[in-house]
C-alpha cells in the first residue's frame, strides 16, 4: 500500500532542483530525487563506517559502540582512520546526508506546492550539529574537541565538558537554551491538549470551534494566541532553543575559557553597586 | 520566483473584541476590558483580555502572591534588609530547605520554617490553578486534555517537592527556592547520585524533552506551510480532510514514510510533551531512594563502562561485587 486514497493526483513531476526528470519518482511512500539517492549514500557510508568503528573496537553493545574524535595532538589535520579518522569521514558522511536531506525537503515543498518552513527549521538542528562538531573545534584547533559518536560516550563527552567549565548551568545561553526547551514542551502540551479538547469534548457534546479553543485560553490566562498565532509561536520557541544551544557551546572555549559561575562577576562589579549597596 | 512564505501577519485586521462563547452561565465572571496589542498582533491574535475570575483561581493568586513574598523578604533578610544589596545579589539569594538535622519535623522559622511555610503556600497555589484549569474546561463541554497535562507538570513537582523528601525521611531533599541556588541543586543532585546522565528515566525524560522539541518545530512548520491551504483550520482538517493536511501529510510521508492525520499529530504532541515529566519524575522518586549510585547501578547493568577506581567511586559503596572497583569503608 504505497500511496493513500487520494495521494495520486498529488504524484505530478517537477519541483526538484537538480536531475530534472532524472530521479523524478518514489519508492514505496518515499520520494527520491537527487537528493535522496546522496541521502542514502551518505547515511550508509556512514553507517558502514560506524560498523567498521564498533568493529575495531570489539563492542557490539549499542549502548557501548563509540567513535571516538583524533586525540587532540593531531589538531586539525587528518587523523589515521583508527585514531579518529573513521570519526572525521563519519562527520562528513553525517553532514552530507543531513544537508542532503534539507535539500529533499525542499523538492518535496515545492512539488507540493507549500511553503519552505520544515528546511529552514531543519537547518537550525543542523546548524547545531555543526556548531559541535566543526565550528567550536576549529576555532578551539582541534578535531578532538568534537563529541564522539556513541550512547553513553557522548553523555560522558557532555558531562566532562560541562564540568570544564565548573558549573555549565551558569551558562547564559545555555539557561536561555534550557527555557526555551521547557517553554516548548509546555507550549506543545497546551496546543495539543487544547485541539483535542475540542475535537473530543465532553460526553455528550458537539465538536468544538475555534471559538471555544480562543474562549478557553482567555478565560485561563488573559490572552489566546489563535490557531495560525499557536504554529509560529511554536516553531519560533523551537529554534531559539536549537539556537541558543549552539550559542551555549559555541561561546564555551573559544569565547570565555573560565569558570561560567565567574562570568556572572560583571553584574556584581558594576559601578552603580559600590555606593548603593555598600554606602 | 519570490513566493509568499507565512512567517508573520502583515496587514492586521481589527474588528469588536471577542467577549467569549456564551450559555450555561460559563460567560459568568468575566472580567476586564480587552484591548489590542500590535505587537502580539504579528505574530497571533492582537486581542487581550478579558479574563475569567473565579474562587479557585483567586485563591490560586492570593497563595501564589504569598509564596512569592515570602520567599523575596526572606531573601531580603539575609542582606540586612538593604534593597540595593537585594537587587545586586538577587540571582545568588536563596531560601533554603531545613537542614537534614530536623528530618521531617518542623524546624525553627529562620531555620527552614518559612520553607516550609512558603512552600505549603506554592502547593495550594498549584493545585488551585490545576483546579481552576479543570473546571473552566469541564464548564466550556470540553475535553480534559489540558487540565490532564497540567496534572502531569504537577506529578513531577510534587515528587520533587512533597513525594521524595518524605520518601528520604526529610526535607532538606527539596529543591531551594533562588535563580543560581536552584541551579546549584540540580548539579549537586546529579553528583551526588553518580551523574543522572545514567538513569536511565532521566535519559527517557530527556528524549520526550528533545522530541517535543522537534514535534513542534516539525508540526509549527508544517502548519506554516500549508496555511495558504487553510491547514491553521485544524478543527475543520480534522472533522473534514482538506488539500492542505492532504499536502501536510504527504510531505512526510514522502519526507520519512509515514505520516499522522491531522488529529493523530496532536495525539502524539500531547503524549510526547506529558511524557517528559511523567518519565522525568520516575527518574527523580527513584532516585536516592532506590538506587543511590547511577553510574555503578550502569556498571553493574553492563551499559557504562568501568573506570579506574581513583576517582572514588567506590567510596559511595556499592551492593555487589565489581570486579576493579574499589568498594568504600562502608560496606
Amino acid at each position: 500500500m504505497a500511496m493513500l486514497s487520494f495521494e495520486k493526483k498529488y504524484r505530478v513531476r517537477g519541483g526538484t532542483l537538480i536531475g530534472g526528470d532524472l530521479f523524478d519518482f518514489w519508492v514505496g511512500p518515499f520520494y527520491v530525487g537527487f537528493f535522496g539517492v546522496s541521502t542514502l549514500f551518505f547515511a550508509l557510508l556512514g553507517t558502514v563506517l560506524i560498523f567498521w568503528g564498533a568493529a575495531i573496537q570489539g563492542e557490539w553493545n549499542p549502548w557501548l559502540i563509540n567513535i571516538a574524535p583524533p586525540d587532540i595532538s593531531y589538531g586539525l589535520s587528518i587523523a589515521p582512520l583508527r585514531e579518529g579518522g573513521l570519526w572525521q569521514l563519519i562527520t562528513v558522511a553525517a553532514h552530507g546526508a543531513f544537508i542532503s536531506w534539507a535539500l529533499r525537503q525542499v523538492e518535496i515543498s515545492r512539488k507540493l506546492g507549500i511553503g519552505y518552513h520544515v528546511p529552514v527549521a531543519f537547518s537550525f538542528a543542523i546548524l547545531a550539529y555543526s556548531t559541535l562538531v566543526v565550528f567550536r573545534p576549529m576555532l578551539l584547533g582541534a578535531w578532538g574537541h568534537g563529541f564522539p559518536y556513541g550512547i553513553f560516550s557522548h553523555l560522558d563527552w557532555v558531562s566532562n565538558v560541562g564540568y570544564q567549565y565548573l558549573h555549565f548551568h551558569y551558562n547564559p545561553a545555555h539557561m536561555l537554551a534550557v527555557t526555551f526547551f521547557f517553554t516548548t514542551t509546555l507550549a506543545l502540551s497546551l496546543h495539543g491538549g487544547l485541539v483535542l479538547s475540542a475535537v473530543n469534548p465532553r460526553r455528550g457534546n458537539e465538536v468544538l470551534t475555534p471559538e471555544h479553543e480562543d474562549t478557553y485560553f482567555r478565560d485561563f490566562i488573559g490572552y489566546s494566541v489563535g490557531t495560525l498565532g499557536i504554529h509560529r509561536l511554536g516553531l519560533l520557541l523551537a529554534l531559539n532553543a536549537g539556537f541558543w544551544s549552539a550559542v551555549c557551546i559555541i561561546i564555551s572555549g573559544p569565547v570565555w575559557t573560565r569558570g561560567w559561575p565567574e562570568w556572572w562577576n560583571w553584574w556584581l562589579e558594576l559601578p552603580i553597586w559600590g555606593t548603593l549597596a555598600h554606602g | 520566483m519570490a513566493e509568499y512564505q507565512n512567517i508573520f501577519t502583515q496587514v492586521q485586521v481589527r474588528g469588536p473584541a471577542e467577549m467569549g462563547t456564551m450559555g450555561s452561565g460559563a460567560e459568568l465572571g468575566r472580567v476586564g476590558e480587552p484591548f489590542f496589542s500590535r505587537f502580539l498582533g504579528w505574530i497571533g491574535n492582537a486581542q487581550v483580555g478579558p479574563i475569567y475570575v473565579g474562587s479557585w483561581g483567586f485563591i490560586s493568586l492570593i497563595t501564589g502572591t504569598i509564596w512569592f513574598v515570602m520567599v523575596g523578604i526572606n531573601m531580603l533578610a539575609t542582606v540586612d534588609y538593604n534593597f540595593a544589596l537585594f537587587l545586586q545579589q538577587l540571582f545568588w539569594l536563596s531560601l533554603e530547605p531545613p537542614g537534614p538535622q530536623y528530618g521531617l519535623s518542623f524546624p525553627p522559622l529562620n531555620d527552614g520554617g518559612w520553607f516550609l511555610i512558603a512552600s505549603f503556600f506554592l502547593l495550594v497555589a498549584v493545585l488551585t490553578w490545576w483546579l481552576r484549569c479543570y473546571r473552566r474546561a469541564r464548564d466550556l463541554n470540553m475535553g480534559m486534555h489540558v487540565p490532564w497535562a497540567f496534572a502531569a507538570a504537577i506529578w513531577l513537582f510534587l515528587v520533587l517537592g512533597l513525594f521524595r523528601p518524605i520518601l528520604m525521611g526529610s526535607w532538606s531533599e527539596a529543591v531551594p527556592y533562588g535563580i543560581f541556588p536552584h541551579l546549584d541543586w540540580t548539579t549537586a543532585f546529579s553528583l551526588r547520585y553518580g551523574n543522572l546522565f545514567y538513569n536511565p528515566f532521566h535519559a527517557l525524560s530527556i528524549t520526550f524533552l528533545y522530541g517535543s522539541v522537534l514535534l513542534f518545530a516539525m508540526h509549527g512548520a508544517t502548519v506554516l506551510a500549508i496555511s495558504r491551504f487553510g491547514g491553521d483550520r485544524e478543527i475543520e482538517q480534522i472533522l473534514d480532510r482538506g488539500t492542505a493536511y492532504e499536502r501536510g501529510g504527504l510531505f512526510w510521508r514522502w519526507t520519512m514514510g509515514f505520516n499522522a492525520s491531522a488529529e493523530g499529530i496532536h495525539r502524539w504532541i500531547w503524549w510526547f510533551a506529558i511524557l517528559t515529566p511523567i518519565t522525568g519524575g520516575i527518574g527523580i522518586l527513584l532516585t536516592g531512594t532506590v538506587v543511590d549510585n547511577w553510574y555503578l547501578w550502569a556498571v553493574e547493568h553492563r551499559f557504562a563502562p568501568e573506570y579506574p577506581p581513583m576517582f572514588g567511586a567506590g567510596e559511595y559503596g556499592t551492593s555487589i561485587e565489581l570486579p576493579g572497583v574499589a568498594t568504600g569503608t562502608g560496606d
